[in-house]
């Protein structure tokens, strides 16, 4: 399937986001935007919900947890167990250290695989970008017109209207 | 980083009226033109110091650890003052990167990048010391429990040393990526805007695809929330880690409930002192006095007066503890500290890391930069000493005057720890050649911090 996507950028945040949302107040929702740092509120315009990343720390982190002070335990007291000093074979307090630093790196690992996979970032992948000038001082916004269901001029006026400064038209396989 | 960034009460954290593109162009002008002679010369000392430490490691390895100045008595003394110096310098950068995010301080992001390259370099270099005292270091991965033909013989994990093995590869690995992700938007703008083909594709493939997109950046910002959020209390048990090294050892000097906090005032202390020093030199060779400020020195000198100050707290309960607690054997260790044989060394950090920054109170001094420089390299020096007075003069008298021993470092010690120096500028100076040394997608979210048409912003 091949849709047809409207590029359209902006001079500055302020008014990336002004345009965003009088869009979505004519009912035109966007398929994406495109900023070089985080615009706060654009999330919301979006539509984007809540990441559900720290559910997925949450998870690996107990997990950590959990197989850490098992595996501690398992080796001083039931695989090889070694009489250190008369010390229990089960000494819980001095397993917590270890037990911390594998919940904090299963955690930090887990959630940034996470990431990774659900933003579909890997090694040379090829960036999707409207212009290059994204990562320095482009703002822009991708509108699908037929989704939106007005045409590609309608859109374009709407657009030049916002103040975009500039309109580009991409036919995309989806 | 995580809110729009907006003041008008306060200094701007960037000076002059830069455009986002001007933040990208002054960031990427030092790795984009030819490198300056200086920075050539610089390399070519640095890599000296690392040739000449390499050769001092094959060395001792091959001939033994005999070749240090270590005796029955002082089991321990350049090699771990070494290792504790250098994780202690580590502990800035993630602190900047971590602990100072979930406060909201806005003005570490002109600092954040550099401090955690810093941070990186600092504990390699450190890992290098225990590695080599193991006497055989090709046998280092025994350090880790995995099943082996030796039983399973596992390791034990009740003690420090182990807990210390596994803080400071966790540490590392978290630093490690908590770097890379803060770099990927940036890779994104050097392979966007970098004028060679090769560095175009080399960046591409590190920058995993980024296109700026509004969804990754929602993400993105969750997650650096909440590995700054699982780095904060690694920052802090690392260092105290370190310190059970010595606490949980019947000697007296070192067995005190006080160290786990001690420790890491002193490790946030030598690690501002040193980021005060790297930056203060790098702004003036890079020329981006616009980006770390004036006011960002401030910042740093007042995290390196409080912290100097918890420091002086810690060495003054030490004392009093000491007295207090009527131990015989504490009492003299504490004398001894003040009035042995290595008294001087005692004075040497009283005066760098207690009575010198005490000049950090009058304005005058603060805001000249050159004092500051000389105050870091003086900090950084008082806390290599107190990591030395901590070891060398706990363990050089204890319980039996029988086996009282003195203790001098050999010249393979003194060469090891220029070697370390030398690794640790080779790195730094090869990030500052390479890498773009300001994390460029965060200063042009705080770009209008304190400047008044930022105000319109808000409504976002």
């Amino acid at each position: 399937m091949v849709r047809s996507v409207t590029y359209a950028s902006f001079s500055d945040e302020k008014a990336l986001l002004h345009a965003a949302k009088e869009l979505r107040g004519q009912g035109i929702s966007l398929i994406d935007a495109f900023t070089p740092f985080p615009v706060h509120g654009l999330d919301e315009v979006l539509g984007e919900t809540r990441s559900r990343l720290p559910i997925v720390c949450f998870v690996a982190a107990s997990i950590g947890c959990l197989v850490s002070m098992w595996f501690q335990i398992w080796t001083s007291a039931q695989d090889w167990p070694i009489n250190v000093g008369g010390k229990p074979f089960a000494s819980i307090p001095a397993f917590i250290p270890v037990t911390f630093e594998v919940t904090v790196l299963l955690g930090g690992l887990v959630s940034v695989a996470a990431f990774f996979f659900r933003s579909r970032l890997y090694p040379g992948k090829t960036a999707a970008t409207p212009n290059r000038n994204v990562t320095s001082d482009g703002f822009w916004i991708a509108v699908e017109h037929q989704a939106a269901k007005v045409d590609a001029a309608d859109l374009s006026c709407i657009l030049q209207e916002l103040g975009a400064s500039h309109i580009q038209h991409e036919e995309q396989e989806v | 980083m995580s809110h729009t960034p907006i003041s008008s009460t306060r200094k701007p954290l960037v000076i002059g009226d830069k455009s986002y593109g001007d933040v990208t162009q002054d960031v990427l002008r030092p790795i984009e033109a030819r490198p300056t002679k200086g920075w050539f010369v610089c390399l070519m000392v640095a890599a000296t110091c690392l040739v000449f430490g390499a050769a001092t490691v094959w060395y001792q390895i091959a001939t033994g650890i005999g070749t240090w100045g270590l005796n029955k008595t002082v089991g321990w003394a350049w090699d771990i003052t070494n290792f504790v110096f250098w994780v202690g310098i580590g502990h800035a950068g993630t602190l900047i990167s971590a602990i100072l995010l979930l406060f909201r301080q806005k003005w570490r992001t002109s600092i954040n990048r550099a401090a955690e390259a810093m941070t990186i370099f600092a504990v390699i270099c450190a890992a290098i010391f225990p590695v080599i005292h193991m006497g055989r270091p090709w046998l280092a991965f025994w350090v880790f429990p995995y099943p082996n033909t030796r039983g399973p013989l596992w390791v034990n994990f009740r003690s420090p040393l182990l807990w210390d093995v596994f803080a400071i590869s966790t540490y590392f690995t978290i630093s490690l990526v908590f770097w890379f992700i803060g770099l990927i938007p940036d890779l994104a703008t050097m392979r966007d805007h970098s004028s060679s083909a090769f560095k175009r594709k080399l960046c591409g493939v590190f920058s995993l695809g980024w296109n700026g997109s509004a969804r990754t950046w929602a993400r993105y910002e969750t997650l650096c929330l909440i590995l700054a959020g699982l780095a904060t209390p690694l920052v802090v048990s690392v260092h105290s880690i370190v310190s059970m090294d010595f606490a949980t050892a019947v000697i007296p000097g070192w067995h005190a409930t006080l160290f786990p906090p001690y420790f890491v005032a002193g490790a946030v202390f030598s690690g501002f002192a040193m980021v005060l020093t790297l930056m203060i030199l790098t702004r003036k060779v890079m020329k981006l006095d616009s980006y770390i400020t004036d006011g960002h020195l401030q910042m740093m000198c007042k995290v390196l007066q409080l912290t100097g100050l918890m420091v002086a707290l810690a060495y003054s309960t030490e004392f009093f503890m000491a007295w207090y607690s009527g131990n015989a054997y504490e009492r003299f260790v504490f004398i001894n500290r003040a009035t042995g044989p290595f008294a001087w060394a005692f004075w040497t950090m009283v005066t760098c890391n207690v009575v010198l920054p005490q000049l950090l109170w009058i304005k005058r001094l603060r805001l000249n930069v050159l004092f500051l420089l000389g105050m870091s390299i003086v900090v950084n020096i008082g806390m290599w000493f107190e990591r030395f007075v901590i070891i060398t003069t706990s363990i050089h008298r204890d319980y039996l005057p029988s086996s009282w021993a003195d203790y001098a470092p050999t010249w393979v010690e003194k060469a090891t720890f220029l070697g370390t120096f030398g690794l640790f500028f080779t790195c730094f100076l090869l990030f500052l050649r390479f890498l773009p040394m300001i994390a460029i997608s965060e200063v042009k979210g705080v770009l209008h911090y304190g400047k008044a048409h930022g105000k319109e912003v808000t409504h976002g």
